[in-house]
């Protein structure tokens, strides 16, 4: 059988709703091990065609969003095998952590076409239909991506050949040993095998990780407003987009649910989330919006902490701002057209001294005054390396992602086959799979290569 | 010349080397009436470059030809004289297994053999021509005029086409070991539109064992322990009866050569054929390897009624005044006496491309292409494509289904799935390292991998059918008990610690213990008091199956993918240039090579993932119009 294949359906960056599509014959165990009923307990089986209400949760049971899962039974679906879908808020956050739980129980990336590629070959799309697949699959390999993104490509692409090149050198030392035992070679030493595993090893970690700070450049840096109610989060947001996006209004509870815009603030793609504000309530559809706006800062690369400077800093206000206190949260002492000098300066002692949090900006979202230095602020954790964008964030391609995180998983086997004493042999075929796997990111996986490196490198045969 | 009828036969065999052996054997044991023809009997089995068989890869191939019921592990087991299981402490796939045969009695028992073998015919003379009716090879015609029919005609001359001999400054037409070269066969295959080229490679020289000063040397014993090359035999069989020696060059040797690079055929730019990379003559190491100060080289008897003793590592095709100098600037070489030179060969050889998986032309019907005239390189390599050439004749001669090793099912189907669908520019050598699956491709398992399939086509015999399905129940049922039975911690817990592993906290499975780096199913036997013993074949396997368990299911998932690809058949007569969305490249291409499969088609060069996405679109708008069709019938 084919893989079972996943991909985001929606476009990015759109939205309330996001689906995640997953096709193939393990789609409905994939996505069974990953939801859950609102009751927490599993589900057994999913019913062709029907709706089913319940959470998306990660391996440690914790939440992650709620979804509806459908289930399209095979031959009925848009690919013609089984299908199903998981419809999810529309934040890119959600989405990608769903997608990899997805990719982490048994699904593999899709590629591009892919899912129309399965629908013709399973005979769901007509002659005219299929011609235009042709002409989708053509494009993947025949037609450039766009200028940035291929510069962007030509540096992974740099730095994974010159990781390759060191597995290349590696196997070869080791093939040689084994194609040829009988030969005038230098000892191959484990502790120097597996130092030199390790320091590839690393190098595709680093890749790996960028990731998700290359995730930043193409889907933006998450950003969220925390706050009690009412303290002016979305007139923040307007204030930052320009616009009247949020209904911003004196009752408190008015913003129900996360509102997500997608700005450029100071030359940086953000995606900002203003959330409901924090707070005990006995309303419902208020309840929700609170406990997303719970989730969305939890996951949130930059979390915005807003108070009323005008009403000092009360007790439901340290606790938020205890709650969220890290290293990349920013409060915001909100309303200083209305605030003295000498109460905003206890604020901040008390804010510094109390809850740790060390970067605090005066702000005022009616007036606009100290926006730029809020917006100095936010730059500043993205260049100074909390968040970093330095030259690492090369991975920008979810396909790129998993076969970094595959090929980890080689070299960590690699390792620890070396470590535990075992043969060359089965490090040879994990160094050997890594290589691959890295090949298909750059598309020059050829295994004449490696052989052809023994050979330029010893002096070998009788 | 006039030409008069000699004979008719189903298939016939050009050329009598290991390729040629293999490929008369298997049709003559299937049933059909086989002739070999050999321009001197003598060259029956030759082995006029090393002395030995096996090796890395290699043993693994001969193994497999063994579990096929080919005859090479047989008769090396009947003729060896000092046996190595090499990189055995490299991991189980790589174990190889190599011994040093007595070469003149090898080349008399295969002989014997092919004399004794119903069905076949052994004849001396040389093939000039071939017969070819409406693109299919009818017969083959001698020097002296005879006129030989055929269904099938197997070409498996090694090095004798057109080949050429260089020492030093001196050229001349011959074939190996002194031998007459066969000129006119090539003529034969050009005017039937088969493309030939040339090719390389070389042997060093034979000395006189009473002009050698072993002391100087290191010795090079055999294993205590025998392990055969066939299946058909248990460990211990036989004894080691000879040791090798091991001695090195020095500087002076390489400026000897540096001072006559320009006397070497290769330097004078005679020699036109490509050379294998792994098979360096010194004058190539020197010159690519500046820096070595020396390099290794193996002293090997090349019988046990012989002086002679092979020079392993110093192959040259420079003059015989040089190899007497550099080779007496060797330790234990001062005195050599040079009894045969080294000398380069150089010879024609189709291009594997235009061959299909069963070996078969694409060119000329019912003509098959083996060994070392399909540009490959090693004894081993030849005798795996002899007899898949000898097994898929005659499978078409009966109406059969053609037998097609794939990657994952064994080395030969590396061999000659490399050959026909990569090709190679130079003498292909077999390497572990080409096989994708070879932690499932183990010298142990062959049987397991092929006998079922040689008893199906009626080429394995009866007998060792039987023992391969007692060595697998043996295997099977071992395993079975080693993961039920379960160990006291009190039992296990000082042996443990006495082989420095960890103990356990409870009883434990004799399978489970064997997954520890520190434990083998050898040193398990200490804790295992029941244990029977069990057929040599089945031990390894037995060790290997459980120990590395996680790492074979790897691989089996592996296989699994490869498999999908290579199940979607491609039409024989598919018109790529009426498929749209393929590059034009990718046309010209799969038109030239016309692959069986979806999976062939992606290994040929300069076909990319897109060009796949077509042609499995294609396979699948096919698989719609023919079945709607069914349904329009209905």
């Amino acid at each position: 059988m084919e893989d079972t294949i996943t991909a985001i359906a929606t476009a990015p960056g759109e939205g309330g709703i996001g689906i995640i599509r997953i096709s193939g014959s393990e789609a409905c165990d994939t996505v069974l091990r990953i939801f859950r009923l609102p009751s927490g307990r599993s589900v057994e089986k999913l019913d062709n065609r029907m709706l089913t209400y319940g959470n998306i949760v990660d391996d440690n049971g914790s939440v992650i969003d709620e979804a509806m899962v459908v289930y399209m039974q095979a031959p009925h679906s848009y690919t013609g095998e089984d299908v199903v879908e998981i419809q999810c808020h529309g934040s890119m956050v959600s989405l990608r952590k769903i997608l990899q739980l997805v990719l982490a129980h048994g699904a593999v990336m899709a590629d591009r076409g892919e899912f129309t590629k399965r629908a013709f070959l399973n005979g769901r799309l007509d002659l005219a239909e299929a011609e235009a697949v042709i002409d989708i699959i053509r494009a993947r390999s025949d037609r450039g991506l766009d200028a940035a993104v291929s510069q962007l490509q030509g540096r992974l692409s740099g730095r994974i050949s010159s990781i390759r090149k060191d597995l290349a050198d590696l196997d070869s030392d080791i093939i040689a040993h084994i194609e040829y035992p009988e030969e005038d070679l230098e000892e191959l030493e484990y502790p120097d095998l597996i130092k030199r595993v390790s320091v590839i090893r690393n190098a595709v970690a680093r890749l790996a990780d960028s990731a998700s700070t290359g995730r930043i450049l193409r889907d933006g840096l998450r950003l969220s407003i925390v706050g009690r109610p009412n303290v002016g989060k979305s007139s923040l947001l307007n204030l930052i987009l320009n616009q009247d996006r949020a209904i911003v209004t004196d009752i408190p509870g008015t913003t129900r649910d996360t509102i997500q815009e997608y700005a450029t603030v100071g030359g940086i793609p953000v995606i900002l989330t203003d959330t409901a504000g924090i707070r005990e309530t006995d309303d419902i559809i208020e309840k929700i919006g609170i406990e997303r706006s719970r989730d969305s800062a939890d996951t949130a690369d930059v979390i915005i902490v807003m108070t009323d400077s005008a009403a000092g800093i009360s007790r439901e206000d340290m606790e938020i701002l205890k709650q969220y206190s890290s290293d990349h949260t920013v409060a915001v002492l909100n309303k200083i057209d209305i605030s003295d000098d000498d109460m905003l300066r206890s604020e901040e002692d008390l804010v510094r001294s109390e809850t740790g949090i060390s970067h605090i900006v005066r702000l005022s979202a009616f007036s606009g005054e100290g926006r730029d230095v809020l917006i100095d602020t936010i730059r500043s954790f993205v260049y100074s390396g909390e968040v970093s964008l330095e030259n690492d964030e090369l991975v920008t391609n979810v396909r790129h992602a998993e076969l970094l995180r595959q090929a980890l998983v080689y070299l960590d086997e690699a390792s620890s086959m070396l470590r535990g004493g075992e043969a060359l042999d089965f490090a040879e075929t994990d160094i050997r799979s890594a290589w691959h796997l890295l090949g298909e990111i750059t598309g020059e996986a050829v295994s004449e290569d490696i052989i052809t490196e023994v050979f330029s490198r010893f002096c070998l045969g009788k | 010349m006039e030409r008069y009828p000699m004979g008719s036969f189903d298939v016939i065999v050009v050329g009598a080397g290991h390729a040629g052996c293999e490929a008369a054997l298997a049709p003559a044991r299937m049933g059909l009436k086989t002739a070999m023809f050999s321009i001197t009997l003598e060259a029956i089995a030759m082995m006029p470059c090393n002395p030995s068989i096996g090796g890395t890869g290699k043993g693994h191939l001969v193994r497999e030809i063994d579990a096929l019921g080919g005859e090479m592990g047989v008769n090396a087991d009947k003729t060896f004289l000092q046996s190595r299981m090499l990189n055995t402490a490299k991991g189980p796939a790589v174990h190889s297994l190599r011994v040093q045969a007595d070469k003149s009695r090898y080349h008399e028992e295969m002989k014997r053999t092919l004399e004794r073998q119903a069905n076949l015919e052994i004849k001396q003379a040389e093939v000039v021509d071939l017969l070819v009716e409406d693109g299919a090879v009818t017969g083959i015609v001698t020097r002296t005029g005879g006129v030989y029919t055929a269904k099938a005609v197997i070409i498996a001359t090694g090095t004798f086409l057109r080949g050429r001999i260089f020492i030093g400054e001196a050229a001349y037409t011959g074939g190996p070991n002194g031998m007459a070269a066969s000129v006119e066969l090539s003529d034969s295959l050009k005017r039937l539109g088969i493309p030939l080229r040339r090719f390389k490679t070389g042997t060093p020289a034979r000395i006189d064992r009473k002009s050698l000063d072993f002391d100087k040397m290191i010795v090079q014993h055999g294993d205590d322990h025998v392990v055969p090359m066939s299946f058909m035999n248990d460990i211990d069989f036989a004894e080691n009866k000879v040791d090798c020696w091991l001695t090195y060059t020095n500087e002076t040797t390489h400026e000897i050569i540096r001072n006559n690079f320009h006397r070497s055929g290769l330097y004078t730019g005679e020699i036109v054929g490509v050379g294998p990379r792994y098979c360096p003559s010194i004058e190539t190491k020197i010159d690519r390897f500046p820096d070595r100060s020396r390099h290794q080289l193996f002293i090997e008897p090349e019988g046990e009624n012989t002086d002679e003793m092979y020079i392993q590592g110093m192959s040259s095709s420079l003059p015989e005044d040089v190899q007497t100098a550099f080779y007496r600037s060797i330790p234990g070489l001062e005195n050599a006496v040079i009894m045969r030179p080294a000398y380069a060969i150089e010879y024609d050889c189709i291009d594997s491309l235009d061959l299909n998986a069963t070996l078969e032309s694409k060119i000329i019907r019912g003509l098959y292409f083996a060994g070392q005239t399909n540009g490959s390189s090693g004894y081993e390599e030849a005798a795996a494509q002899g007899l898949m050439a000898g097994i898929n004749a005659a499978l078409k001669i009966q109406g059969r289904d053609p037998l097609i090793l794939d990657r994952s099912e064994a080395y030969i189907g590396v061999l000659i799935d490399d050959l026909v669908t990569k090709g190679t520019n130079e003498p292909y050598r077999m390497m572990t390292s080409r096989a994708e699956y070879r932690l499932i491709l183990r010298q142990d398992n062959a049987a397991d991998r092929l006998t079922q399939k040689a008893y199906d086509i009626g080429l394995a015999s009866r007998e060792r059918y039987e023992r391969y399905l007692e060595v697998r129940e043996a295997t099977e049922a071992e395993i079975k008990r080693l993961r039920s039975t379960k160990v006291s911690a009190d039992v296990l817990n000082p042996w443990l610690e006495s082989i420095g592993s960890a103990p356990v906290s409870e009883g434990t499975y004799l399978a489970d213990l064997l997954k520890r780096a520190e434990v083998t199913y050898d040193n398990l036997a200490q804790v295992d008091p029941e244990r029977l013993e069990i057929p040599y074949h089945s031990r390894t396997q037995v060790h290997v199956k459980l120990k590395y368990e996680g790492y074979l299911n790897k691989q089996e998932l592996q296989i699994e993918r490869f498999k999908r690809m290579e199940d979607r058949k491609l039409p024989e007569d598919l018109d790529y240039d009426s498929l749209e969305g393929l590059r034009i490249e990718a046309r010209e291409k799969l038109s030239r090579f016309r692959p069986v499969s979806v999976g062939q088609a992606s290994r040929i060069s300069g076909i990319n993932p897109a060009d796949i996405n077509v042609l499995l679109i294609y396979l699948e708008k096919m698989r719609h119009s023919r079945s709607n069709k069914d349904t329009e019938n209905e």
